[in-house]
């Protein structure tokens, strides 16, 4: 009986000393692993830059690369978040972000009027293609982008066999890019398209989810042509529509402004953004995924392309820092 | 899928991943447990004495703390993070801690998750305590001090008990961290918000192995568990 007791004595100040180890590792682990320790972290974060930015970006991996380049160079912690364009420019909005990498002009420009964005650059563009089951169940092949919302609204409301489209449904930029496209098509979005019946699928996922649920169901979504590209391995959908000035796909970085939010980064957010509208980073930017998927993702801009129509942005200024 | 058998592919690259001990599933794996950990500690420290102050002093509505503490077992983790996210953002009450999108956030916030279980299961593992003992302590002439103690001591493997199912919780939750956590690479990142990103960018290989990881974290949790009861 009297071991027994020492045993479990001795048990308990073993799962102790653990639980002690494991409070004195809250110390030491963070600097192992070159994780930030918050609570030393000074305020704003002198050497660590957040960025709010799209699940496309982050799908594609080029934000990992950039990151691994700049990092390199810099010694700077850059802090990718993906949530998808609506909420990135929220996370900006609260000043929970230094800098938004996104792409839907209309909300970044109603970001940038209310005055939480300042500085807006626009980096680089690829087209959003709609991609579709190869028997194209719809039809839409060689249809304008316009015309093939309509068609596919028409198959889908009719209850078209096999016709079925798999919308973002989380106020993405891709998802804001699908319902300007509705509009176009002289649907009321929220009237006519929401509720149109079961073919209208809403996802409320990233651009890879939603590629991947599109798959599975050989349903039409629109997607970035970079995600697509590096998800096509994975899926037997293809592009079936591919052109149309409507299907322009522009991506910029707006820092957050520190007049709103004196505790952002707009330093680090400044350097960021003007690392990623110098010549070299755009040269990277326009190679990648070549080796890799066969042709670039994303086309950088150069002025004095970017000020002229359909972009219309400023690309080549340096921000002030 | 196009490629083969994503499954068995997937399973024999994620035994690959987890013997080559890649440096992002050893990362991913030790946030993961530091985070979690530290989590569960603090939740202890401020549950298990909540716990016994309950247990000892009767005072009104001490029912119904303890079925509040009882329905929040069920705490579910999307609305702690919810929660969290607008207490420490930049613009909420806490927002000056800076904590949002950080290790430290996340601490706090799975601290929140588990303590009502905690504390909860500290009563109950302090009631497991059989009553005649109670009196037999008191009546061999031990003071309330004393009573306390060796009630407390009694009752240790079954707070043990509780304090390892909090930290299954905490390590296998996903819905807050990822809210406040943000998932930032090699910031925080943890197992349960690397698989779903993952997932979501169809690398299946290194959502399996950091499945089998967390699977395994879940069996030594069970393990102890197991071991502590049968004391």
């Amino acid at each position: 009986m009297r071991t027994n007791t020492t045993l479990l004595t001795a048990g308990i100040i073993a799962v102790l000393l653990i639980l002690a180890l494991c409070a004195g590792c809250t110390g030491t682990a963070p600097d192992g692993n070159a994780t930030p320790n918050a609570t030393t972290a000074p305020p704003g974060g002198a050497n660590v830059v957040r960025i709010a930015t799209t699940t496309s970006l982050e799908n594609t991996g080029l934000l990992a690369e950039l990151e691994r380049v700049y990092e390199n160079e810099t010694g700077v912690d850059l802090q990718f978040i993906s949530q998808g364009t609506g909420q990135s420019i929220d996370s900006g909005r609260r000043g929970d972000v230094d800098l938004v990498l996104v792409h839907a002009p209309d909300l970044e420009q109603q970001f940038i009027d209310d005055g939480f964005g300042i500085n807006p650059r626009c980096i680089a563009y690829n087209y959003f293609i709609i991609v579709g089951p190869e028997s194209d169940p719809a039809g839409i092949a060689n249809m304008s982008p316009v015309e093939a919302f309509q068609a596919i609204y028409t198959a889908g409301t009719n209850q078209t066999a096999g016709v079925a489209f798999v919308s973002r449904g989380d106020n993405s930029g891709t998802h804001n890019q699908e319902k300007v496209l509705w509009e176009e098509a002289g649907y009321d979005y929220e009237a006519d398209v929401l509720d149109a019946g079961a073919w209208y699928v809403e996802a409320g996922k990233g651009m890879g989810d939603t590629l991947i649920l599109a798959n599975e169901q050989q349903a039409y979504t629109l997607s970035d042509e970079g995600t697509y590209l590096s998800f096509a391995d994975r899926l037997d959908l293809v592009p079936v529509v591919a052109e149309g000035a409507e299907l322009l796909n522009r991506y910029s970085a707006i820092a957050v402004n520190p007049e709103q939010h004196a505790e952002v980064n707009a330093e680090g957010a400044a350097d960021f953004i003007n690392w990623l509208t110098s010549d070299e980073t755009k040269e990277m930017i326009g190679e990648f995924g070549t080796e890799e998927f066969g042709k670039p993702l994303f086309t950088p801009l150069y002025a004095p392309e970017c000020t002229e129509p359909p972009f219309n942005c400023t690309c080549a200024e340096p921000v002030p820092t | 899928m196009v490629n083969g058998n994503p499954i068995v592919e997937g399973f024999i690259e994620a035994i690959e991943l987890i013997i080559a001990l890649d440096p992002q599933v050893v990362e991913i794996t030790i946030r993961s447990l530091y985070v979690s950990l530290t989590a569960t500690f603090f939740a202890a420290l401020i549950a298990l004495p909540l716990g016994a102050l309950i247990y000892f002093y009767e005072f009104r509505g001490k029912h119904a703390v303890v079925s509040t503490l009882q329905t929040l077992y069920a705490l579910p983790t999307v609305i702690v993070g919810l929660v969290m996210f607008l207490f420490l953002s930049n613009i909420g009450p806490f927002g000056f801690l800076r904590l949002l999108y950080t290790p430290g956030g996340m601490i706090v916030t799975q601290t929140v998750l588990i303590i009502p279980l905690l504390m909860g299961l500290t009563v109950s593992a302090l009631s497991g305590i059989d009553r005649d003992k109670r009196y037999t302590i008191t009546a061999l002439g031990a003071s309330r001090l004393q009573t306390v103690m060796t009630i407390i001591s009694e009752a240790r493997f079954a707070v043990m008990a509780g304090v390892l199912l909090g930290f299954g919780r905490a390590i296998a939750e996903v819905g807050s961290v990822m809210i406040v956590g943000g998932n930032i690479r090699g910031a925080t990142r943890v197992l349960t918000t690397a698989i779903t990103l993952n997932t979501s960018m169809a690398n299946y290989s290194l959502s399996i192995a950091l499945g089998i990881i967390l699977l395994s974290v879940a069996l030594g949790v069970n393990l102890a568990l197991s071991l502590v009861q049968r004391r």
